[in-house]
């Protein structure tokens, strides 16, 4: 599948998309990875409105007016990754920590108690502080009051995910952060995630464990955001192929202030822009998920759940714990929308959208 | 760039799969050579002692034999047929038909997924004839098969493409060639189905009971051509539930 | 013997090529199957048939 996707990724230049290519993909009634494509262009900058309101027609199509609410709880940020964007590196002086199994119970029935039924559990990637067993345990605790599971932990064997399905986790979120090899190298100096093949294949061993579902996204700003964008769309079109039956969402993260140093090759990804990137997947993928993230401001999240987004975070805190007591490490990255779940379920409804805290029954 | 059918590693310039079956032996050598179909279909059956006249010997050398498993009722007789008609020497292609039902004589999806399995096994270019269903279209891939053939109607009904909304799910998510087969009964029809992004038109008893065979099977040809070509061409937009005045979606993009 | 479904009385044992000749088969016209194991082509000549045998006989036919 990795050759697959590197050959047609190789192929995709979107200064060469023409204007004539994007409204025939906007008009098309099933769209192919060349309409996906146009869609992620420049020349579709001009036609983000004909995006918007064909993606609105599909999101309504396929979710209704429904908008599925869940947040995530840190675990732990011990992390052996050198990501040289991300707060957690192992180089960072941040404070670490590593929630006990007592304040794991602790924050989830505070959370719970918020009348959330999706829960994603995070860790920062170290396999020695937060291991398979420990995270497996969390798992058991977050089934016994949650319906839907979710893990964003680092990435594992077959049989791993195996021991985390068979303790109540459904769905398994990896980022390949970027698809740009030659990016990721740069971006990843040294540690287990210098390994970009065996996190390509993440969710190829996640869904070949049992999981439901699967997560795809880059972050945004580490590179072309157009060739990486179109990366993880065609990534999740193979693997939809393959995995007929799995359930595929996209997040779109777009690199924030945090911690570390600043990286002078981060390009600028605007609200336009990130506005199209979610659009463009909506058409390509009119069934799969698409989640919008705390990073994003309260404005911007309150016009696109409905239109291209279908789940939405509240409540949510990013350091670790914090839901029930005063947190044990350091936040990943700044929130810009720290409201709380009843807010949110208030907005959703304001907007005639219907709140969903359970979206199936297993 | 020249438009090439590749079926089983082997290339063809028509997409008109001609199946031979009630004709005179002369005429489905007139509709071969009008149509310029160069796939033809053939059914094996029990010869007649004092053996009479081959059909073999009205289908022109250049064309293709694709022998059918028509009269398998499981996917073990269709692997039986299969390996007699390899004995007479047309090649690995071959058509599965695994059909329980007299009445209707629709086909056995379940049998034929098991039978595309034992025919790749056994080193066949397996093209099974199937109900249009996803599902079983992606077992027949998963076991081997090297195109799918689904239905249009049943089988010598002449009624089209009743099946068309199906069809078009398989050729969006099978990444194999797709052959509509059965049912066709006009040269619209076939036209339809490659427009929708078939990969070729079986078609036999459409032209086996018109009124000027020579003449109907020009007309297929033509209307595959044409069909092909819209395909290629890229149909053009159909305005649907477009006219939708609201207010702009992306303005909030300007007003914080 | 068995032919094709239908009884036959095989006199003098004979080989399966001269026995398709003899009911005027075109040796690359057909297929043989002999109690129910096919016959490669190149073995019709040396197979010698008894009346216990078991025959299928097929050729093509127009078919879609």
């Amino acid at each position: 599948m990795l050759q697959q996707l590197l050959d047609i990724i190789g192929n995709f230049n979107p200064n060469q998309i023409t204007q004539t290519q994007v409204l025939r993909a906007i008009q098309s009634n099933r769209r192919s990875i060349y309409d996906f494509a146009a869609l992620l262009s420049p020349a579709a900058d001009l036609f983000l409105e004909e995006m918007a309101t064909a993606a609105k027609q599909e999101t309504a199509r396929h979710f209704g007016n429904s908008v599925q609410l869940f947040t995530p709880l840190y675990l732990a940020n011990y992390c052996t990754n050198h990501c040289t964007y991300c707060a957690f590196a192992q180089a960072n002086e941040i404070k670490r920590g590593k929630l006990t199994s007592k304040e794991i119970e602790r924050e989830l029935a505070a959370i719970a108690a918020t009348g959330l039924d999706e829960v994603l559990l995070l860790t920062g990637e170290s396999r020695q502080k937060s291991d398979v067993s420990y995270i497996r345990q969390a798992v058991q605790l977050a089934a016994t009051k949650f319906t839907t599971v979710g893990l964003e932990v680092y990435p594992m064997d077959t049989h791993e995910y195996q021991a985390l399905h068979q303790a109540g986790a459904d769905f398994v979120n990896v980022y390949q952060e970027t698809y740009n090899q030659e990016t990721y190298a740069r971006v990843h100096p040294k540690g287990q995630k210098r390994d970009y093949e065996y996190r390509f294949y993440s969710q190829e061993r996640a869904l070949q464990a049992g999981m439901r579902g699967v997560s795809l996204g880059v972050l945004l700003g580490l590179h072309c955001f157009r060739q990486d964008s179109f990366a993880a769309g065609v990534h999740a079109y193979l693997l939809q192929q393959k995995y007929p039956h799995a359930e595929i969402a996209f997040s779109v993260p777009r690199l924030r202030a945090h911690a570390g140093q600043p990286d002078a090759n981060i390009t600028e990804v605007t609200d336009r822009n990130l506005l199209q990137i979610m659009l463009a997947y909506r058409l390509f993928m009119p069934f799969a998920g698409i989640t919008i993230s705390t990073r994003e401001g309260t404005h911007f999240r309150d016009n696109v759940v409905g239109l291209c987004a279908t789940k939405i975070s509240a409540g949510v805190m990013t350091g670790v714990g914090g839901h029930d007591q005063a947190q044990k490490g350091d936040d990943q990255f700044q929130i810009s929308d720290n409201r709380s779940v009843p807010a949110v379920h208030k907005m959703l409804q304001s907007r005639g959208l219907q709140p969903v805290y359970t979206n199936h029954i297993f | 760039m020249v438009d090439k059918f590749v079926l089983g590693g082997k290339e063809f310039k028509s997409r008109f799969i001609l199946g031979s079956g009630k004709f005179t032996l002369d005429l489905v050598k007139a509709a071969i050579e009008a149509g310029g179909a160069e796939i033809v279909t053939l059914a094996l059956r029990r010869a007649n002692l004092k053996g009479n006249e081959s059909i073999l010997d009205y289908i022109p050398k250049h064309a293709t034999l694709l022998p059918n498993t028509s009269g398998a009722r499981n996917a073990d007789e269709a692997l039986r047929i299969a390996r007699l008609s390899r004995e007479l020497g047309c090649g690995d292609l071959i058509k599965i038909e695994v059909i329980r039902d007299s009445r209707y004589l629709l086909p056995d999806n379940i049998e034929t997924i098991r039978a595309t399995e034992l025919l790749t096994k056994d080193g066949f270019i397996a093209l099974p004839y199937m109900y249009p269903d996803l599902e079983a279209a992606r077992r027949m891939k998963e076991a081997g098969a090297a195109a799918i053939m689904p239905l249009g109607a049943p089988i010598g009904t002449n009624k089209g493409l009743l099946t068309r909304d199906f069809i078009k799910i398989i050729i969006d998510e099978i990444d194999l060639p797709i052959i509509v087969d059965a049912g066709i009964g006009r040269p619209s029809q076939a036209c339809e189905a490659m427009e929708m992004g078939c990969s070729a038109v079986m078609a036999n008893t459409a032209i086996a009971t018109a009124g000027n065979i020579a003449q109907m099977a020009t007309a297929f040809k033509l209307a595959i051509e044409a069909g092909r070509a819209a395909y290629l061409a890229g149909p053009g937009r159909v305005l649907e539930g477009m006219a939708e005045a609201s207010s702009p979606l992306t303005g909030f993009l300007d007003a914080e | 013997m068995r032919v094709n479904g239908e009884s036959l009385k095989l006199e003098v044992p004979c080989t399966l090529k001269a026995f398709l000749e003899k009911n005027g088969h075109m040796m690359d016209r057909v297929a043989v199957e002999l109690n129910e194991k096919i016959i490669p082509k190149a073995e019709f000549s040396s197979i010698v048939l008894s009346d216990a045998d078991k025959i299928e006989i097929v050729s093509f036919v127009g078919g879609g």
